[in-house]
Parts: C-alpha cells; structure tokens; sequence
C-alpha cells in the first residue's frame, strides 16, 4: 500500500508506543471514583475550559481535528459550530449505545474512567452553550450505567455538574438514560426519538440534529470516544494534539479488536499505523497455523479487507480509499477455515433483526438477503442468485432515512464481490449434495462423485477445484 | 405476541382479528374520564415520578418506567402496561407500541432468569452458537430461566459470552454451563471467575506500574 506515514511501533512495551490518552493507567483501583481521578489531574481540563470563552474553546476542538469516533468520522469541532448561538434550550446527547457488532470500547471507557467522560461532556456543553446533558446507554450495559450514575452523582456533589458550574455562571443537568436493546438507537435520529420515549425510528434529514434535534430544540450528539477525548484536548491543547496521527485522522483511537485472533481486547493506537500492526502486532493474529482470510475494519458494517489488504495505514481516509471505512474502529478477523457464507449469513440476519422497518429497502433488502443466503446453503441456487443479490445490494445503498441498510449492503456486497468463487462453489457443492438424495449426502459420497469434500468449518474452505 | 396464524402462501387465516373486540372503544387512560384506576405498587410509582421530573417531556420517561414495570411483574403485561399509563397518563397501547420495539422487553411471560447468549459475529466466529443451543438444553424445561439468542452485547473481546441478569461472563466453554446455572439457581455471583468485571484491559501499554494491579486476571489464552 501507499505510504504509511507513521513508523510502525512493534515493540509494545510502553515506552515505545503512542501517548496513552484514553486508557493510561485505567485499571488503577478506584479511577471511576472522584478522589483518584481528581488526583490524577482529573477535572483541571474543565477548569481551564472555563477560562477561556467558549468561542476560544471551539477554536481550540477545531484545531484538534478530532474526528467521531462513532462511525460517520465527522469533524467534532464542525459539528459544534453547526449549533446556532444565543439563548435556547439546546441539547447535549452523549451516544453511549454501542451496538455495532465487533465494539466494545465505550464499554471499558465508561466502566472504568466514567469521569473522563462527564469531564467531556462539561466542556462540550460550555462550549456549544448547552445547559441540558443526557448520556443515552444501552440497556444491555448494567455495569456501565451502574457506574456512569454513581460518577454523575459525584460530580454533581463537587459542582463539576449543576446550576453553577465551578461557580461559573455556566448550567448543566445530566441524566443517565438506559435503552433496552435496540441497535437502531445507535442511528442519532433514531436515538433521539427512543429518548422522546417512541420507538426508535429514524427521521428524514434534514433538518439534521444539530438544528432541530431532541424535543426539536439543536442538539449535539457525539460518541463516548469522542467526548472522552475533549479533556485531553483541552489540557495539551489543539495543535499539538493534531500532531498525532496523520493529517486527516488526527490522535489515538482506541480499537476493539476480536474474532479470530489470540489476543483479543481494547488497543489505543495512534491513528496511520499499518493494520497489520494491529491484527497481527498487538491482538497477536490468527491462532497458529491459520491465516488471515477477511477482516471488517471497522465494525460489521464496514465492507471486508482480506488478508492481502494489512498493509493499508489504519486511519479514515486510507480506509475510505480501499472502499471501506474505519468506522467504529472495530476490527473483527476471520481466518481461513471460516466459511465465508456462514460471516455473510450471519452479519445478514442482525441487520434483518435490527432493522426498524420503516423504509421498504432496508426491510425487505435485508430479509431477501438472508433468505438468498439461506437458498445458496440449502443447494437451491444458481450462480445468478448472486448477481441478484449484489443488485439488491446496490438498490438499498442511498435509498433509505438511515445507513443500516447500507450497513448491511456494504459488507454483503464486498462479500460477494471479493469470495465469489468461493460462494459459487459452497453453492454447487449443496447444490450436488441436495440432488445425490433429496435431503443430504455424505461427503464421502461427494467424494465419490468427484467432489472435492469440505464440511463447514472442518477444513480449509478455498476455492473447490473441479 | 401471539403469531397470527397463516396460510402456507403467507396470507392471513380469517378471523385472525377475533381475538381484538373491535366492537370496544379503544383503551383510554386508565384512572382519567371515569375510566377504572388500577392499583399501582407504590415503589414503582415513585420510580416512575422521579423518573419523569428529569426530562423537559415527561414522556422521556417511557422506557425506564416500563423497565421498572418489568423488574416488577417479570414482563410487560397488560396489568404493568397498564399501571405505566396511570401513572404517566398515556395510553397502554401507546406503550404496548414502544415495549413490541425493544429486545430487552418481554411481551410474553419470561424466566425469572435472563441469559442472554450472544451470537453475533465475533461470538460465533468463537463458537457461540454451539453454546447457546447446549445452554439451552441445559436449562431444558426449567421456567426459571429465560434463555436466548441476542445480537452483540458488545463483549467480543470475551467471545463466546453470555449476559446472565445483566452480568457479563466469559469466555465461556461447555465445562461452565453446570457451574453457570448452579450459580443462577442458588442466587450466587455467576462465575465469578470469568465475570468481565473483573477483566484488565488487553493492552499492555496501557496499565504501567505506578499502582499495584489487580490479582492475576490478567492474561488469556488463545482466541
């Protein structure tokens, strides 16, 4: 791939690595309670945010070039500017629904630094004028909420939350508020109508979020990662954070790593390494003796690399340039003896679980989807199934109020695109089972039949050799 | 629900309808007009207020109240349903609207016990659902336990794990299940051992040695 603008760092003891913004030390004992956050210089951000005026402050998150870490990878600083100025109820809604398949790194930044957090969301609220905070969870998250409730209560206690702010002048309530269980509450207008208490149905943009939003009033919505990230932004300022990473993708990000691979978990990286340093660097790689056979780099959404694709710098706008996305940074990695047809299934039938059923693409896109899949397995396609189904790909992409039919398209589509031979062939193998009895042969009757015998998952799954 | 019973080629057995009396009016606000109030536990009224003075809409307040409903009744039926409109002054289908969308709220009566086994793509890359279906065997006929499929519980990096009452355990093996129910059964902490709570994060830059760690939870074998 092209260069990698950023020298690869494989010596993972911690003197080599990128600065630590996120998970420095997070597993100190009692870091998501107050006393030792404050001890760690928690909270001096917010201070010094008050200082300044809020117009500064915005400069300053401009200059970051901090991207979301949620998904889309809008510029956080633009976004704020989007709110319109003067005194209006405007909301601050913090993202903390993380659903996407393959993340879980809001999971272990609210859990074990929850202050980081509401520090965040202080210094947003003051900079964008806000005066009402909500932190909207998914209620699979227990724990988390525990926790996040017993920080807020907290801050609220030392005035770093309330009527005056640091005696600032400056207002800010915040509530927790719990989902339960829907990833489509993850889509911001979706999340906004599941907060007004409706089923969590997304709405036509525009009017984006930003102008009329929660209770139609602005609203500015961003991801934990990227809320969490503000104090450090604050405390080391702008520009020298925009020396992290590459131009475009500035900072750490911190990945969630998992699959097939030894080591899996949470990695702050600095934005621009090679994902090779990732998957096979720090997560380890695929257990011994298998290779990398397709990975999603940024959640199950994102349209599939294989393992011939590590060497693409890890950062937005290389990603975007393979066609693909970084996404949620959630790197999921299957390995060579992965039927690719059971990934496609699978990822296939969460977005015909998920999906909200308003808009006709993405409702009957993703059940179509899954019942061609389903076909391909049970023997009853032909090889025009899949040009089919890579057009209903293409006529969901674009069509609908939200992405999470283009969530599943993407993938589904690269599938096809990239392990066609593969899928052809797992086709004409059911296809040759299915006819030799009607329900099933053996395959050592396969294998007398000239067919080359390959179980799901029981070997080494690549192109069948006629 | 109840499935609504079909025709082989998909269409509608006639009288699907009967069980709704489409004769009545539709429900009204229960205690307002006249119309019955029902006798609502005093915790969960009390839950269901505070709840509703944090949000400039009060009817913000609709997915933690049929929450708390449900921790009450064990599901949300049309008695909970309709203690949540009294209290908040709605109507119960516009909550049994909300309840029908939400995973984690049960339309039908339920195990006391959650197990939520995630069989998502990482999980089942690491054989989830092998898991769940001897999860399931397991519990058998046993109507305590309310086990079942769910999408990402965003714990990939414990795959293949379950949600046990909101308890995240993992990485789970057949050996655990005896020892997972065991637990449940006799209202002890599941498996504490492999709770994700006690989990240190994966990388090793990240913890230096400015503070003792935690005792050895540390590493994990292979995927």
């Amino acid at each position: 791939m092209a260069r990698a603008a950023k020298t690869a760092t494989t010596d993972s003891t911690r003197a080599g690595g990128p600065p630590m913004l996120l998970l420095r030390d997070i597993d100190e004992p009692g870091l998501n309670t107050l006393p030792v956050y404050e001890r760690r210089g928690g909270y001096k951000s917010l201070r010094k945010a008050l200082a300044m005026t809020p117009q500064q402050l915005l400069e300053q998150l401009k200059a970051s070039g901090l991207r979301g870490r949620g998904g889309a990878g809008f510029a956080m600083g633009t976004k704020v500017s989007f709110l319109p100025q003067g005194d209006m109820d405007k909301y601050l809604v913090c993202n903390a629904d993380e659903s996407e398949p393959g993340t879980f790194k809001d999971r272990e930044l609210m859990q074990k630094t929850p202050h980081a957090l509401i520090e965040g969301i202080a210094i947003a609220a003051y900079a964008a004028g806000i005066t009402q905070a909500f932190i909207y969870i998914r209620g699979e998250y227990v724990l988390q909420a525990d926790v996040l409730d017993a920080a807020v209560r907290e801050a609220r206690e030392a005035g770093y939350v309330g009527e005056n702010v640091l005696g600032s002048g400056h207002r800010l309530s915040l509530v927790v508020h719990r989902g339960a269980g829907a990833y489509i509450c993850g889509e911001e207008t979706g999340l906004l109508d599941s907060l007004e208490g409706k089923r969590g149905n997304p709405r036509l943009k525009p009017p984006f979020p930003a102008i009329q939003g929660l209770y139609q009033g602005p609203t500015l919505i961003n991801n934990v990662e990227t809320l969490a990230t503000v104090p450090s932004i604050v405390a080391m300022g702008g520009a020298e954070y925009a020396k992290l990473g590459v131009a475009t993708s500035t900072g750490t990000k911190v990945v969630s790593i998992s699959g097939h691979v030894q080591k899996p978990g949470n990695y702050e990286i600095e934005l621009g390494i090679p994902s090779r340093e990732i998957v096979h660097g720090l997560a380890g790689g695929p257990p011994d003796g298998r290779k990398v056979k397709c990975w999603f780099p940024g959640g199950s959404s994102s349209p599939v690399l294989t393992g011939d694709d590590l060497d693409i710098p890890y950062d937005f706008d290389s990603l975007a340039k393979a066609g693909t996305m970084l996404g949620s940074g959630a790197i999921i990695v299957a390995d060579d003896q992965t039927p690719i047809l059971d990934v496609a299934l699978k990822v296939a039938k969460f977005y015909r679980h998920e999906s909200c059923g308003k808009c006709t693409p993405c409702r009957e896109g993703t059940n179509w989807t899954v019942e061609m899949l389903e076909r391909i397995d049970a023997g009853e396609a032909t090889p025009m199934d899949l040009d089919i189904m890579a057009s209903v790909q293409e006529h969901i992409i674009g069509n609908c109020l939200c992405v999470l039919g283009d969530a599943m398209a993407m993938p589904i589509g690269s599938i096809v695109a990239k392990f066609r031979p593969e899928l052809e062939a797992h086709m004409e193998r059911a296809r040759l089972r299915r006819g030799l009895n009607g329900a099933g042969a053996s395959d050592a009757a396969l294998a007398a039949q000239g067919v080359v015998a390959a179980g799901a998952g029981t070997g080494p799954y690549p192109e069948a050799h006629h | 629900m109840s499935a609504i019973p079909r025709y082989a080629h998909g269409s509608r057995v006639p009288g699907w309808d009967m069980p709704a009396d489409l004769d009545k009016d539709p429900a009204t606000i229960p205690g307002v007009g006249g119309s019955p109030s029902p006798e609502v536990p005093e915790g969960l009224r009390k839950e269901i207020e505070e709840r509703m003075a944090l949000y400039p809409d009060p009817r913000s307040a609709i997915l933690p109240a049929l929450e708390a409903a449900q921790r009450v009744h064990g599901w949300c039926s049309p008695d909970a349903l309709e203690q949540v409109a009294c209290v908040m002054r709605l109507t119960p289908a516009e909550l049994a609207a909300v309840a029908t969308f939400y995973d984690m709220l049960e339309t039908t009566p339920v195990g006391r016990h959650s197990v939520y086994v995630c069989t998502n793509i990482s999980c089942s890359l690491c054989g989830a659902d092998e898991l769940h279906a001897a999860i399931r065997d397991a519990a058998g006929d046993d109507d305590e336990f309310n086990v079942r499929p769910f999408e990402c519980l965003g714990a990939c990096d414990i795959a293949p794990m379950a949600s046990v009452d909101g308890v995240y355990v993992g990485p789970l093996t057949a050996d655990d299940i005896p020892q997972l129910l065991d637990d449940i059964r006799a209202g002890r902490p599941v498996l504490p051992d492999k709770q994700l709570a006690r989990r240190l994060v994966a990388d090793p830059r990240a913890n230096g040695s400015e503070f003792p760690l935690h005792p050895a939870e540390h590493e994990r074998g292979g995927a």
